[in-house]
C-alpha cells in the first residue's frame, strides 16, 4: 500500500484517495520546438525501477496537485512537496540520498 | 421558487449497530479566494476562519477548512440565500467566490458508538486520529465525501446531493448488525 502525505492539507491517506498524474518535472515543448523535442516531453518517460518524482492529486481531499519522490519497488515515500516547485529540492535529494546512497540522480 | 423545499432523502433512517439517518436540509455556502481576505465578511457571522482542517462552531453555524483555498459556511437552511448575498456584497472587488450550495449536498447523522466503526469499512481514514473540531475529507465507498464528530458518539457526513441514496444504502450495509468490526467501539 503507497501511503501519500499531501503537502496543501497535512492529511496522510492510502493511495486510492488521490489520483495519478505521471512524471513530474517535465519541461513543456511546444509550438516552435523541434520534433524531438515534442516527442520526448509528449511521449517519453523515464519509468525507473526505483527512485521516481511523480505528481498526485488529493482528489477525495482537498483536491491540490502536489509532487511526490517515491520508490517503485519498494513504495517508500521519500518525500511530499508543493506542486510550484520546478525541481526537486536539495532537502529532498538529501532525503533520498540517505535511503539511496547508489542513486544516480535525478537526471 | 417552490414552496416544497425537500431534502435528498426526507426522512430516511435505518436502525443498524449506528442509526443512519439524514440530516434534513442544510444551508451550505462555499467561499473561495485567501483565506486571510475573507476574514472581515465572515466576522459579523461570529466566525473566526478556522485552522487547517479544523472546523468552527458559533450556534446554529459553522465553518469548515475545505482545502487552503476554501472554506464551507454551514448555517440554517433558511438563511443561506440572505447570507450568500451578503457575503458577495462584503467580497466585491476580493478575487473571491461565494457560492450557495444547499440544494447540492446531503447531510448524515450516524449516531451510536460504532460511528467510527461503520465509516472504517468505506473511507481510508484512521477515525482514532479524527477529534472534534476536524474536519475530514475522504472519500466513503466511491464518492467524496467530508466527515465530523458532531457530539458524542455521533458523527455527520456530508457528499454530493446526487448520490445520497448510494450514501444511504452504503452507510446502510455497513452498519448492518452483526458486522461491527469493532475497531474504535
Ligand atoms: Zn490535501
Amino acid at each position: 500500500m503507497l501511503l501519500l502525505t499531501c503537502p496543501c492539507c497535512g492529511v496522510t491517506a492510502e493511495e486510492t484517495e488521490f489520483t495519478p498524474g505521471g512524471e513530474a518535472h517535465l519541461k513543456r515543448f511546444g509550438p516552435g520546438s523541434s520534433d524531438e523535442e515534442f516527442d520526448a516531453y509528449m511521449f517519453q518517460r523515464k519509468n525507473p525501477r526505483g527512485v521516481h518524482f511523480e505528481r498526485w492529486r488529493h482528489a477525495y481531499g482537498c483536491g491540490k496537485w502536489f509532487i511526490a519522490a517515491r520508490c517503485t519497488m519498494t513504495l517508500e515515500v521519500f518525500a511530499t512537496y508543493p506542486a510550484q516547485t520546478l525541481e526537486p529540492p536539495a532537502e529532498v535529494i538529501e532525503k533520498i540520498r540517505a535511503r539511496r546512497p547508489d542513486w544516480e540522480g535525478a537526471q | 421558487m417552490s414552496d416544497q423545499l425537500l431534502s435528498a432523502l426526507p426522512g430516511a433512517a435505518s436502525e443498524g449497530f449506528v442509526t443512519v439517518a439524514e440530516a434534513g436540509l442544510r444551508g451550505m455556502i462555499t467561499l473561495r479566494g485567501d483565506l486571510g481576505r475573507l476574514t472581515f465578511a465572515l466576522a459579523p457571522l461570529g466566525l473566526d476562519i478556522p485552522a487547517q482542517r479544523a472546523i468552527t462552531q458559533a450556534d446554529e453555524r459553522s465553518l469548515a477548512w475545505m482545502s487552503p483555498d476554501e472554506l464551507l459556511l454551514m448555517l440554517p437552511y433558511s438563511e443561506a440565500a440572505e447570507a450568500t448575498r451578503t457575503l458577495q456584497e462584503e467580497l466585491r472587488g476580493e478575487f473571491a467566490t461565494v457560492a450557495n450550495v444547499s440544494d447540492a449536498r446531503a447531510v448524515f447523522a450516524l449516531r451510536g458508538k460504532g460511528a467510527p466503526d461503520v465509516l472504517a469499512k468505506l473511507c481510508p481514514v484512521d477515525f482514532a486520529a479524527l477529534k472534534p473540531g476536524e474536519i475530514r475529507r475522504t472519500r466513503a465507498g466511491q464518492v467524496a465525501a467530508a466527515i465530523w464528530v458532531a457530539g458524542e458518539d455521533e458523527m455527520r457526513l456530508v457528499c454530493f446531493r446526487s448520490v445520497a441514496q448510494y450514501m444511504f444504502d452504503l452507510l446502510t450495509t455497513a452498519a448492518l448488525p452483526g458486522s461491527e468490526p469493532c475497531l474504535y467501539s
